[in-house]
């Protein structure tokens, strides 16, 4: 089943590439659409299927004089990412009916791009994570560089490419510590979590998870990594940041969640101090720095740094045992998790309305736009509900996400916490100050801006609507992350 | 030693290479020159041949032959079938450029009579008969460097010559104090006398025999010839000399320092992680800013001579050395002469800036390229991916974690030059119209190899465990 969920956006993309260039643009576009509708359902099934632990479980040897398997299976943390990506791309497919641009390679590259996602997410071995954390780079590294906007978006992807790759290989540096450290010599998740191979702590434990540390700081971004991102993000297409930012940064920080904290507990627990004052500083740093952009797009980008600075923060709260209980690390990677998804929804939306602003307006300049409101009521409006979800209010699933991390975090790492919600201060003030800018005020009498076309709203507005779903009705969400958190905690307490 | 061994059927795949190399020059003497392609053929016979004995002999026992001369176990047998694969390969993308050339015959003898030597490389177990491989292995390439006889050519043959000799000459007064202070030639005598021969001597004697198989390598100090001969010549030649000599000498050289040299008597672990580091930092820094494609692809291969020598650097350190040198050897020949297949489809096009707009001309091969230098990147799930996790993990086991690190750094660097290609060939056509494919032989080599560099990784799990067993020792 996860291996047809998996398989299927590649399927798809092969056969699609042996048909000729010439075909009719509503062929590749109308079988993407089809491709991630047919995804989404069977990950919907796979959401419905009662079940605890690890379910839909599939092992095959792979290299096993090396330990490597194809082993994939879902919990209650990978099954909201993998309908995360599931949701972004149906919603990408939907965007990027209006694409006019080399839509073969186009919507083959995205095709793989979904395989590759969903297969980071249920992937339980290390070198099959590793296969699908490399291929995203050099997927997304083609698709910004191809579709981007122009010769700067080529310098972009090379920078992007580069600094993402180094902490590929960290990664895998790490990954081969853990692989020699454990005995009979594995790369498999499960068995390496349940070993704890490095349990004695030491410089090759505290090695091992510098190593992965940095490969998944990288990815995610944190400060001072996230040098990357900006540029990457500023000249990518719509859908590719919305990809970019919705899912592959959560392949960093789903990187914590899967593999650091299980199978380094004993280290993660004794530097789960640097995660809280790394996720404290991004959250800052970030908020700060999108304060000070002109640039919608770079804007947004920055307010994805402060974003998961707050899952780091989470993430290491979780790991600091003296003056909390079970509870509340429970509810910091509860959070943690739900921000994922959060994260990815709002700032998917927000990247594909900026989308539509550059296409109208031909820039990401805030200064160039004015009294938007007035001529294009339902851009403005849903740009005004995914402003409001991206800074935290009530009701939508950021303030959700929010909310447990600081509580579960606060009774550990209180100076940090209050530092953290100083963050939240200043991304309501610069989501407000750019809706100032671009929707109030008097029309730019010289820009003709059109307003939201059907296929655009329906790309957006489901992305918006189950933000508020679970920011209203969080419980069915909860449930599936609860159980496994909770198993999470105890494994990083042991 | 007894000297009742001297079973030729146990040399069946080095025969085959030897009696098509004599019967195609007398062939190719008397053929008129539109039928040479004959010779060609018998080539590919005997290199098919030569894998299917090989294929045969990896299922019996292994031994040693001649004496104790040459062994016939697993090292071989992936030398063999490296090095076969590889003359399949170079035969068939050198079609387009070679059918109908006055000097067709000679091309393929040459190819076939280096490949023989690259193979005794690969299984010598005597030092007296690995003077003899290197000199079989060198000769025929030097003429092969100078085959198409222009300017360039003749001087990159002249330069090959010339480093040659010197690192030849150091060999073999390096193998001359090695067995005079070891007081025998074969490898096993050679490593008990050594035990208790001065360690300066030693240590002279080895560096002089590293010497000259570095200059097989590519690999610092031996690797002055490789850009001017790589980027002097046509692809074909290119291709040969950039992977079979290089397939033969890693071989030899983990033989040397597995069975020849005792694993106490010198650090010579830390000497072949030195060398291993310096060149591949120098390859791939000196890689950066190459604009024509075959220089790039010269310092590549440089590079890929570092991550090749980590493996030899932790032999018999890590259980995982042996499989990761065949593999990553294997993975690299491959990948390497599909890159080269490609340079060899559009010859016009010698520079980055001529591969402008090729995406749009000729989507197959651009994906067929892109493929390749992913894959020496080692981007998974290609074969060089394999060989470098597996290399990597080699290095850690062995002790030599900072080789590693300095590996992944060296990674990352060459992902900068291998993106300065594949970038244009994606990008806008240039002033000059998209360069335009001028042989279906050279095409469709690349397509094959860019399939196996996918393929060969993805059967890693079955590969793997059939080149670990070690070197036959007595």
């Amino acid at each position: 089943m996860l291996s047809l969920i998996v398989f299927l956006p590649a399927a798809v993309a092969a056969a699609l590439v042996l048909v000729p260039a010439t075909a009719p643009r509503r062929v590749f576009t109308g079988a993407w659409v089809a491709t991630s509708a047919v995804d989404l359902a069977l990950v919907v099934a796979v959401w419905l299927t009662p079940g605890t632990g690890i379910r839909f479980e599939e092992r095959v040897a792979w290299m096993p004089t090396v330990g490597i398997s194809y082993h994939v299976g879902v919990d209650g943390i990978s099954l909201p990412l993998v309908g995360l990506t599931s949701v972004l791309f149906a919603a990408c497919a939907v965007f990027a009916l209006r694409e006019t641009r080399a839509v073969k390679g186009y919507v083959a590259l995205f095709l793989a791009l979904q395989t590759v996602s969903l297969g980071l997410f249920v992937a339980l071995d290390l070198i099959l994570f590793f296969l699908f954390f490399d291929l995203s780079i050099v997927l997304m590294y083609f698709l910004i560089a191809g579709w981007g906007h122009g010769e700067r978006a080529r310098a972009a992807a090379l920078g992007f490419f580069l600094y993402t790759f180094l902490g590929s290989l960290a990664l895998l540096l790490g990954f081969i510590v853990l692989y020699l450290a454990a005995e009979p010599h594995t790369f498999d998740v499960v068995e390496l979590a349940a070993a704890d191979p490095l349990a004695g702590g030491g410089p090759v434990a505290a090695f091992a998870l510098l190593a992965i540390g940095i490969g998944l700081a990288v990815k995610t971004p944190t400060v001072p990594f996230h040098t990357w991102l900006p540029p990457a993000h500023t000249e990518a297409p719509a859908t590719g940041s919305a990809i970019l930012a919705g899912i592959l940064l959560k392949m960093g920080t789903y990187g914590f969640v899967r593999i650091a904290m299980p199978v380094l507990p004993g280290t993660w627990r004794e530097y789960a101090l640097v995660a809280v004052v790394v996720g404290v500083v991004s959250v800052l740093h970030g908020a700060l720095v999108a304060l000070a952009q002109t640039d919608l797009k770079r804007m947004i980008a920055y307010t994805s740094v402060n974003h998961m600075g707050y899952v780091i923060l989470g993430v290491g709260a979780a790991g600091i045992l003296a003056g909390s209980d079970e509870q509340a690390r429970q509810l910091a990677t509860t959070g943690a998790v739900t921000q994922m998804v959060a994260h990815g929804l709002i700032t998917g939306a927000l990247f594909l309305l900026t989308g539509v602003l550059h296409e109208r307006g031909g820039t990401y300049d805030m200064a160039a736009y004015s009294g938007l409101a007035a001529r294009t009521p339902r851009f403005a409006g849903a740009f005004a509900v995914a402003a409001f979800a991206s800074l935290g209010l009530p009701g939508f699933a950021g303030f959700i996400a929010e909310f447990q991390i600081f509580t579960g975090a606060l009774a550990s790492a209180p100076v940090a916490t209050v530092c953290a919600l100083v963050g939240i201060v200043l991304t309501a003030a610069l989501f407000l100050r750019a809706l100032h800018r671009v929707f109030l005020g008097a029309p730019a009498a010289d820009r003709r801006v059109a307003d939201l076309h059907p296929s655009e709203a329906a790309a957006i507005v489901p992305l918006l609507g189950l933000a508020t779903v679970i920011g209203v009705l969080p419980r069915f969400l909860l449930d599936v992350i609860e159980p496994a958190s909770r198993v999470l905690v105890e494994l990083v307490a042991r | 030693m007894n000297g009742t061994n001297e079973n030729p059927a146990a040399l069946l795949p080095e025969l085959f290479l030897l009696g098509a190399a004599v019967v195609g020059l007398l062939l190719g003497a008397w053929l008129p020159r539109d039928e040479q392609w004959l010779v060609r053929l018998l080539a590919a016979a005997a290199a098919l041949a030569g894998l299917v004995a090989t294929a045969v002999a990896a299922g019996r026992p292994d031994e040693l032959v001649f004496g104790a001369a040459y062994a016939v176990d697993t090292p071989t047998h992936a030398t063999r079938a490296i090095v076969l694969v590889a003359v399949l390969g170079v035969l068939a993308l050198s079609v387009d450029a070679t059918t109908g050339h006055r000097r067709e015959t000679e091309f393929v003898v040459l190819l076939q009579l280096g490949a023989l030597g690259a193979i005794l490389l690969g299984g010598a177990n005597d030092l007296l008969l690995l003077v003899a491989a290197f000199l079989l292995a060198s000769v025929p390439f030097y003429a092969l460097a100078g085959w198409d006889a222009s300017r360039l050519g003749t001087e990159a043959a002249l330069k090959y010559y010339l480093s040659g000799a010197f690192l030849g000459v150091a060999m073999l007064a390096g193998v001359a104090l090695l067995s005079g202070v070891g007081g025998a030639t074969g490898y096993g005598s050679v490593r008990d006398g050594l035990a208790a021969a001065p360690v300066a001597a030693a240590g002279v004697g080895l560096v002089a025999v590293l010497g000259g198989l570095l200059f097989k390598v590519g690999g610092v100090p031996g690797h002055f010839w490789v850009p001017d001969v790589t980027d002097g010549t046509p692809p074909a030649v290119a291709a040969i000399v950039t992977t079979i000599p290089k397939v033969g000498g890693l071989v030899a050289l983990y033989r040397l320092v597995s069975a020849a040299v005792p694993a106490d008597a010198l650090d010579r672990p830390l000497l072949v992680a030195v060398i291993a580091a310096v060149t591949m930092t120098l390859g791939n820094l000196a890689a950066f800013f190459q604009t024509t494609v075959q220089r790039l692809l010269a310092y590549s291969t440089i590079g890929q001579a570092g991550f090749l020598l980590i493996a030899v650097a932790v032999a018999d350190r890590a259980d995982l050395a042996q499989p990761a040198l065949l593999y990553y050897a294997a993975g690299y020949a491959v990948t390497n002469v599909g890159a080269f297949a490609v340079v060899a489809a559009f010859p016009r096009a010698r520079t980055l800036d001529d591969h402008r707009g090729m995406a749009r001309r000729t989507p197959a091969l651009a994906v067929a390229l892109t493929v390749c230098l992913l894959g020496l990147i080692g981007t998974p799930p290609t074969a060089v991916f394999v060989g470098k996790l597996v290399v990597f993990t080699a290095a850690v086991d062995g002790g030599f974690a900072w080789l590693a690190v300095l590996a992944v750094v060296n990674t990352v660097a060459s992902v900068f030059y291998y993106l300065r290609w594949i970038a244009p060939v994606f990008g806008a056509t240039g002033p000059g119209a998209a360069p335009l494919p001028e042989g279906r032989w050279a095409a469709g080599t690349a397509y094959v190899c860019a399939a196996l560099a996918v393929g060969f990784g993805l059967l890693g799990g079955v590969v793997l465990p059939l080149l670990a067993a070690p070197p036959i020792a007595w």
